[in-house]
């Protein structure tokens, strides 16, 4: 908590500085227009949960799903309300409720609760919830509230690729994974990468071993924290010891802990998460071998547009490989790295999984 | 601690006071003896301040700044704007909100301040009679989530009558931070340990023994593979005031709380003991006080209360547990004492504008999209002008005339 507040005070003095260099106070005054005459009368609201919206993982890339649509004019502003703890949820839905907004994003499995009452009580607000699903207490359906579009990805898809390619890439034979917390959202991403490196050892006849995730105990390697990024390191650097060449942290921005393990240990690559890791990670791009992309941010963009055209739907939006909704990343420095056959599987597995000739799973699937 | 450390600090009986650092010992005599004008400044200071980081970081005031000399009427107005538009809406968010079509709606704010305030009172007075008995009790998160922890399970797993099943788990959760805080009291006691190491690490072991717990069968909810317990049970949960608003039956235990630690603190031996261990360990002892069972008791005490911040957040406010239950009350409720001058009617006073400061702040980020983080950055602007008297006076130019160190008691709050 106290590296949260210490976030804040570097946040608002960045913010701070950014400002010291706009104020030259030199430029034309501009004329005086009607502001805001672009058509569009849609606001995009958005509730964050504790990581708040720049925490590099999945408020962040929600929230740039709502400016994307705000920048391709679909809609006419942004309002987001940071969570600092669970008690923020119910008056920042609240307060976002009071606003005029056209659609309401909620990120995240912690903010259901607030978000289920909230449409409850305001059956004319509509709501999007990132990464939930609401199920059946007990039988475990899937559960549809009429206006809630449930926003979820099958990442274990895409990462099951990726699990893929780190066996076939792997010169030392064993690969790892570890992950922020054993909630679902990880989770899923360590199934399918598990899985991938299976059917790496079966199709090969390789004896590929994967270290911080096994799919059959659901168990492995957590910080349970998003934050300890000193923690984190020292799991990476435990696996590389116990010679793991490739690595996915699947635990948003201290994910970049593995990244320093990385290049002080040499010769060991990453696999990213949620974003394309080359473009997110630039300090670090040259040790990015793909990234398990969860698309977010298009999923938002769309939900946000399509209500906005009056379209919408409680219908779940699920991201897989067919859909886009999750990918993996292009391959970009390691291309010639990577061999041309290994490359061709991957490929084919990809389209086998579109097609549904291959079917992946997960416990965490939607 | 090492076994060799421990054996040269440890005091047969714990009758010997530890070394008291005079650091905090200087902290504790400004805080107890400084005056309400000095903390009223800090805050009018710290929201003065505030208002400049709304201004700089307005991305329309940038803009206007840009053409401040073609221009310069503008940058004033925005600047205006924004730093007034922000203010009222937090007005508007933590008091109440004149626009509103019903009283029950137009005092909805008000309720959230108080929702907001009631484990800041309680965690508050957690941290203020540790402070009160010389011990710096940073482990009020730790102790929260101990209380959260045993107020939620007694609350969705036993299924006892109505009344009694809500005492009950209060009682728990009460109970539990007390034995949290109490293992840092008696290790302070016994062997030295330095209680704000051991807080500091017994809220470590807290957290990640909620988040162990989150993951067995016993605390989840049913049908939910995420890391978040069943509901409490109806008969647990502490009433709601009135409808539309989450304002619940804790408030008044914490209203309740603070009076029994006033009398505690003023009325009774056990208070007196506690406070004269705070003021000079070495006198105590002297007079035959048992330094050892006050830092225990103290610490006790402490915990209990920061056990009924948890249970008044799980059995309350939000019903249910999750890992972000206590969510840096813990160390709020520090500036809260601090703000308080570990007093139990300031601790109240002091709780209640955080509470304003939290709801507003919600209110002023969704209406006027300033970032929330200002008011974190006020809340510890405000600690830090009250830990630096002198940068105040200096400010505002007020001369003290030095007071002597004898007055044991506050005279602002009570007064």
């Amino acid at each position: 908590m106290i590296a949260m507040h210490r976030a804040a005070v570097i946040r608002v003095g960045a913010v701070l500085a950014a400002s010291a260099l706009v104020v030259t106070a030199c430029g034309e005054a501009p004329e005086e227009t009607d502001a805001g005459s672009d058509g569009t009368d849609f606001v995009g609201c958005m509730v964050t949960d504790e990581g708040g919206v720049d925490d590099k993982s999945f408020n962040e890339t929600s929230h740039r799903g709502l400016v994307n649509a705000h920048d391709a004019g679909t809609i006419s502003e942004v309002q987001v309300a940071e969570s600092h703890s669970t008690a923020d949820f119910e008056p920042n839905v609240s307060s976002m409720v009071s606003q005029d907004c056209g659609l309401i994003v909620t990120v995240g499995f912690m903010l259901a609760d607030a978000t289920a009452a909230a449409a409850e009580s305001n059956p004319d607000e509509r709501f999007a919830i990132v990464d939930f699903q609401y199920t059946d207490e007990d039988s475990g359906e899937p559960v549809t509230i009429d206006n809630v579009k449930p926003l979820v990805f099958n990442t274990h898809e895409a990462s099951f690729l990726a699990g893929y390619l780190a066996a076939g890439y792997s010169e030392t034979g064993t690969v790892a994974t570890w992950g922020g917390a054993k909630i679902p959202t990880v989770t899923i991403f360590m199934d399918g990468y598990y899985d991938g490196v299976q059917h790496y050892n079966e199709v090969h006849d390789a004896d590929v071993e994967v270290l911080g995730w096994d799919k059959e105990s659901q168990d492995g390697q957590f910080t349970d924290d998003f934050s300890n990024a000193s923690l984190a390191q020292q799991y990476s650097e435990n696996l590389i010891q116990q010679g793991a060449d490739v690595i996915m942290p699947v635990a948003g921005p201290i994910g970049e802990s593995a990244a320093v393990a990385a290049r002080d240990a040499g010769d060991v690559a990453l696999i990213w998460v949620d974003t394309d890791g080359y473009e997110s990670l630039p300090e670090y791009s040259d040790l990015i071998l793909t990234s398990v992309v969860k698309g977010m941010d298009t999923a938002v963009q769309e939900a946000v547009e399509a209500t906005a055209d009056g379209e919408f739907s409680p219908e779940p939006f699920v991201g897989t490989l067919d859909n886009e909704g999750v990918s993996i990343a292009p391959y970009h420095d390691f291309s010639d790295e990577i061999d041309e056959e290994l490359a061709d599987e991957v490929a084919e597995l990809e389209q086998q999984i579109i097609d549904g000739d291959l079917e992946v799973q997960s416990d965490a699937a939607f | 601690m090492s076994e060799q450390e421990r054996g040269t600090t440890a005091t047969p009986g714990g009758e010997q006071p530890p070394q008291e650092p005079s650091v905090s010992h200087r902290l504790w005599r400004e805080l107890t003896t400084g005056n309400a004008m000095l903390t009223v400044l800090s805050v009018v200071l710290a929201l003065a301040i505030g208002g400049l980081l709304i201004i700089l970081s307005d991305p329309r005031v940038q803009q206007a700044a840009g053409y401040f000399a073609d221009r310069p009427s503008d940058t004033f107005a925005t600047a205006w704007q924004s730093v007034s538009s922000a203010y009222a809406a937090m007005f508007r968010g933590s008091l109440v909100d004149f626009g509103e079509y019903s009283v029950v709606r137009a005092v909805r704010p008000l309720a959230a301040t108080l929702t907001n305030a009631t484990p800041l009172i309680a965690a508050g007075l957690a941290v203020a009679i540790a402070f009160r008995t010389g011990l710096l009790n940073i482990g009020a998160e730790g102790q929260i989530i101990l209380g959260a922890i045993g107020a939620g399970y007694i609350g969705f797993t036993m299924d006892l009558p109505v009344v009694v099943h809500l005492v009950v788990a209060v009682l728990g959760g009460v109970l539990a931070g007390a034995v949290w805080g109490g293992i840092a009291g008696f290790l302070k006691a016994r062997t030295g340990a330095h209680e704000v190491i051991v807080t500091i690490m017994l809220n470590y072991i807290a957290r990640f023994l909620l988040a162990y717990l989150l993951t067995i069968a016993a605390f989840r909810r049913a049908g939910r593979s995420d890391p978040i317990s069943p509901y409490v049970a109806e008969s647990a949960q502490l009433p709601r005031l009135f409808e539309g608003a989450r304002l619940h039956l804790g408030f008044l235990l914490a209203l309740l709380a603070a009076a029994v630690v006033w009398w505690l603190l003023t009325r009774s031996t056990i208070g007196f003991r506690l406070r004269a261990v705070g003021f000079n360990p070495h006198a105590a002892t002297t007079a035959g006080m048992s330094v050892a069972r006050s830092y225990t008791l103290a610490m006790c005490i402490a915990g209990g209360l920061a056990g009924l911040a948890g249970a008044s957040q799980v059995l309350g406010t939000e019903r249910f547990l999750s890992s972000g239950i206590s969510g840096g009350l813990g160390f709020d409720a520090i500036t809260v004492a601090l703000l308080g001058r570990a007093n139990p009617w300031g601790t109240v006073a002091a709780g209640l504008l955080f509470g304003a400061l939290r709801a507003g702040a919600v209110t002023m980020q969704a209406e006027t999209g300033t970032p929330i983080d200002i008011v974190l950055v006020v809340q510890s602007l405000i600690v830090l002008f009250i830990a630096a008297p002198p940068l105040v006076r200096a400010i505002f130019r007020i001369r003290v005339r030095s007071r002597g160190l004898g007055a044991p008691e506050a005279k602002g709050w009570e007064a």
